[in-house]
């Protein structure tokens, strides 16, 4: 049994970067190398990209919904970079960036939220799960897939992914206990954007911190600025070398903020008004990521320029492929339901292609 | 190993199946609550935790949708895990789990990612129990797009039922008749028997089909023995396999006797019943000489045990549902 104290996180959140870019020293953790820092600003940059073309693309009737993660770039590419190529990620509908930063392809991400009836591309080519609707029950997946490797004897780690909301489900509390007592190698990444929809903080918990809550399963809580990618990148880093060398699970709350509506067919006016978000916008982790690196005289005109140019080709990439997209077929919903369809399903196939054909389909 | 025919209950066979299942496939997965030393609370897991080891026959926290939800993630990597619910109302925190997950995995993901791995339900009532520990539960989940649901009735069918669901590419709900665990009959270990999507005639009659399954099956071969002394032949089917259902066995049982009574412990409004009495009505209705009857439990809360026996389809319940067939001479 851990000392009480170990398990309980920073009395702040782990900060390497003020809102300026400046450098803040932390007892422990070192800024991360200056490569990987500019990696993952690429995928701040991109990632940031891919949330405003999405936007765009609600507003052009071509995706159904979005739920945007703008302002909290910095969770989505930490996440998915503090991950090797063998760990698996399991992402919710708002980490579409993290899903991309993990190397899916954009458009095969949005495939359900063009409102398409399939989560789109193969889980298991970058071993990013389908992405979860409904709120913490993908928790308790990631903690099977995590055993399924254990037992097997893999140093495979499983990043779960949800939002503060989700920390209030019943799931969310059923998985931290299970990953605890199996010592399933499961970093729970929680993006705390204050919101649930339109819901605040302060009606999901009482407890001091999310990441206070891991002292209840015998988990270590930890807390990092959510908006800095170099404290999330040495967390998380720090984290999931724990869960692999069997430390078991590790909880994080990052402490971010939802700059937008739900979705696009929230009104954030009714519940939040813009003097709250205001202050959020000096703290965007991308013009934070983007201090550090010019001062530290790597984010070149080029380079700065070619991470652009990048960011431009996934829009881009985005706006042609759901063009490209043709409707679902109908006669497909019926493939799937079963490994082999039952004679019932059959039947209903033919019963609604005949409907098609009559149709002139 | 050949083993012959053998003489064991439904809980022997259950067992045996597990094993059988562990020892051929080492990514079989056992786990629930007390189904470890203990054997389950039932005894369905006896010995397995000290014969395959604690890492593939283990307790879990007292969590349902724990369980069901870290099984999808294991099937999702490679293993194929067979929970347990100890009973069908202490289901229902998995419920979530089942329906939007466990069902539709398959289907959300185009087929890319396969949920092999089974849940298994003791259920229904005839045992004394108390609240919450006699639901007949089966409905919920037949009625779930993606599930395949079993409903065993004897040794034989529990332990080649269990055997092909373990093995199935897809996630079966396995519901047991807890009041038929200790009952023993003949099972032949060697020789395969499939039951999913099949029905079973499990006594030949020319008069009328009793259509049945799991906990009803015994008490529906009781009618029919009762009715033969009093001089009426009743056919009894075993529908066995709920999800896929056997549309076409059933209705050649009805087709052949042109008379049909569907008997089943569950609530009968918007039940498995109402299902089976719709599909055998629209099938052969030019078959039928007279509408087919249901008995059912009343749409009532399971009742305590001093009272159950008034839910429970009985034989005299079901020979006055025969009686009621419009027969020509009365």
């Amino acid at each position: 049994m851990a000392d009480d104290q170990d398990l309980l996180p920073s009395e702040q959140p782990v900060q390497l970067l003020e809102p300026s870019g400046r450098t803040v020293e932390h007892p422990v953790l070192p800024l991360p190398h200056t490569d990987r820092l500019l990696a993952a600003y690429e995928s701040l940059v991109v990632g940031r990209r891919v949330n405003d073309q999405a936007g765009a693309l609600v507003r052009q009737g071509k995706l159904a919904v979005y739920p945007s993660s703008h302002g909290q770039e910095a969770c989505q590419a930490g996440a998915a970079l503090a991950l090797a190529e063998g760990d698996w990620l399991f992402p919710t509908y708002r980490d579409t960036a993290a899903a991309i930063a993990r190397g899916v392809d954009p458009v095969q991400v949005l495939t359900l939220l063009k409102g398409d009836w399939h989560s789109g591309y193969d889980p298991y080519e970058k071993r990013v799960a389908p992405q979860a609707t409904p709120l913490a029950t993908q928790l308790l997946h990631a903690v099977g897939v995590a055993h399924a490797a254990r037992l097997r004897g893999e140093d495979t780690v499983v990043m779960a992914l949800c939002g503060d909301g989700a920390t209030s489900e019943g799931d969310f509390h059923e998985a931290l206990n299970f990953a605890a007592v199996f010592k399933a190698p499961v970093v729970f990444f929680v993006q705390n954007n204050e919101y649930a929809i339109s819901v605040p903080l302060a009606r999901q918990t009482a407890a001091p911190s999310l990441a206070h809550k891991g002292i209840g399963y015998g988990i270590k809580g930890e807390r990092v600025d959510g908006n800095d990618i170099a404290a999330v990148l040495a967390v998380l880093d720090r984290e999931v070398a724990a869960a692999r060398a069997g430390g078991g699970p590790r909880l994080v709350e990052a402490h971010t903020y939802r700059m937008q509506a739900h979705t696009n067919a929230d009104d954030d006016t009714r519940y939040r008004d813009g003097e709250e978000v205001d202050p959020w916008r000096e703290r965007d982790p991308l013009l934070r990521a983007e201090a550090l690196l010019k001062r530290r005289r790597v984010l070149t005109k080029d380079r700065k320029a070619r991470i652009t140019e990048h960011a431009e080709e996934v829009a881009a990439a985005m706006r042609a492929g759901v063009d490209a997209d043709t409707d679902p077929a109908p006669s497909e919903l019926f493939a799937h339901v079963y490994a082999t369809p039952t004679p019932q399903l059959t039947e209903q196939a033919a019963f609604l292609a005949d409907e098609l054909s009559r149709e002139g389909n | 190993m050949a083993e012959g025919s053998t003489k064991i209950s439904m809980a022997q066979a259950l067992n045996r199946a597990l094993r059988d299942a562990m020892t051929e496939d080492p990514t079989v997965y056992v786990f629930g609550e007390d189904v470890g030393p203990l054997g389950g609370v039932f005894r369905i897991t006896d010995g397995i935790t000290a014969d395959f080891g604690e890492d593939r026959c283990f307790d879990t926290p007292l969590a349902e949708s724990g369980i069901v939800g870290m099984a999808v993630g294991m099937a999702m990597n490679g293993m194929r895990p067979v929970v347990e619910m100890q009973f069908d109302a202490f289901a229902y925190p998995a419920f979530e789990q089942v329906v939007s997950h466990v069902a539709k995995t398959r289907n959300r993901t185009r087929g890319k990612v396969a949920l092999p791995m089974v849940v298994r339900v003791p259920y229904a009532g005839g045992i004394g129990g108390v609240e919450h520990h006699c639901d007949s539960s089966e409905a919920y989940y037949a009625h779930t797009p993606g599930l395949t649901v079993l409903a065993p009735s004897n040794p034989a069918d529990a332990y080649w039922m269990l055997r092909e669901a373990i093995a199935l590419p897809d996630p079966v709900v396995f519901m047991e008749p807890k009041k038929l665990y200790w009952g023993k009959d003949e099972v032949d270990l060697d020789t395969p028997a499939p039951g999913i999507g099949t029905s079973s005639v499990v006594r030949e009659g020319t008069d009328a089909t009793l259509i049945t399954y799991g906990p009803s099956v015994p008490t529906a071969l009781e009618a029919a023995e009762t009715a033969a002394q009093e001089g009426r032949s009743l056919q009894v089917v075993d529908a066995r396999s709920l999800v896929p259902f056997d549309d076409a066995g059933v209705c050649e049982a009805v087709r052949s006797t042109g008379r049909a009574v569907v008997v089943a412990e569950a609530s009968g409004f918007a039940s498995v019943a109402s299902e089976i009495t719709a599909r055998v009505t629209e099938r052969c209705f030019h078959s039928l000489a007279a509408p087919v009857r249901r008995v059912t439990g009343f749409d009532i809360p399971y009742p305590p045990p001093k009272l159950e026996r008034h839910q429970l389809p009985g034989v005299d319940r079901i020979l006055d549902a025969v009686d009621d067939l419009q027969w020509e001479d009365q």
